[in-house]
């Protein structure tokens, strides 16, 4: 799954700590979001949504589709 | 991000407490296993009732160190609960099948020396900090 997160971090410039601290993980989990290594949750996708005023497509991409 | 959102550290906060107190089970549990072992030997000796006690004390501590386990699980987030998942299904089950085959060695008398508890303590617990140290490269 690819995701804009870093990108929509930059924008606003905010750090993965505080970006971690607003969603309520560690900035490790972030880190590892980034990169792809680790998929979140739809409950956690959905939170990212919420702070990012945005729509979780508009964050999260499956990569599998067409 | 604007300041009054910025920052408010009560995750971070909550799972620093939560390893604490954790950190403070676990040695309270080591050291009433300590007064449990030690103190037949040391300072009561064959005093059944004290030592009755010194297990049962053990055993209450230790029983309060894993519901603070359980809190502290509870509260990591989900890539760290996925960590120690892995970490703990892989010391139990390398724990499961080493240990019995490890016991069956020793009733075949394939082992010189016997089979001891805290052998496969170790291999647990050895297996366990190798696979959080493992899961936590896998993500970075």
């Amino acid at each position: 799954m690819k995701n804009r997160l870093k990108v929509l971090r930059a924008e606003r410039d905010w750090t993965q700590a505080q970006l971690a601290d607003e969603l309520e993980v560690s900035r490790q989990t972030i880190n590892a979001i980034e990169k792809g290594k680790f998929d979140p949750s739809l409950p956690l996708a959905f939170k990212a949504a919420r702070l990012f005023k945005l729509s979780i497509e508009d964050i999260f991409q499956d990569e599998a589709a067409p | 991000m604007n300041d009054s959102k910025a920052g408010s550290g009560r995750w971070a906060a909550e799972m620093e407490k939560n390893t604490i107190v954790l950190g403070a089970w676990t040695l309270a549990w080591v050291l009433t296993m300590a007064v449990a072992v030690f103190g037949p030997r040391l300072i009561w000796g064959s005093n059944g009732t004290l030592s009755l006690i010194a297990i049962l004390l053990n055993l209450a501590v230790g029983f309060g160190m894993i519901m603070a386990n359980i809190r502290h699980l509870k509260g990591l987030d989900e890539m760290q609960q996925r960590i120690q998942l892995e970490a703990m299904g892989l010391s139990l089950g390398v724990g499961l099948v080493v240990g019995l085959a490890y016991s069956n060695l020793d009733v075949v008398k394939f082992i010189t020396f016997d089979a001891q508890i805290s052998h496969l303590v170790i291999l647990m617990g050895l297996t366990y900090a190798t696979a959080v140290f493992a899961g936590l490269r896998r993500y970075r």
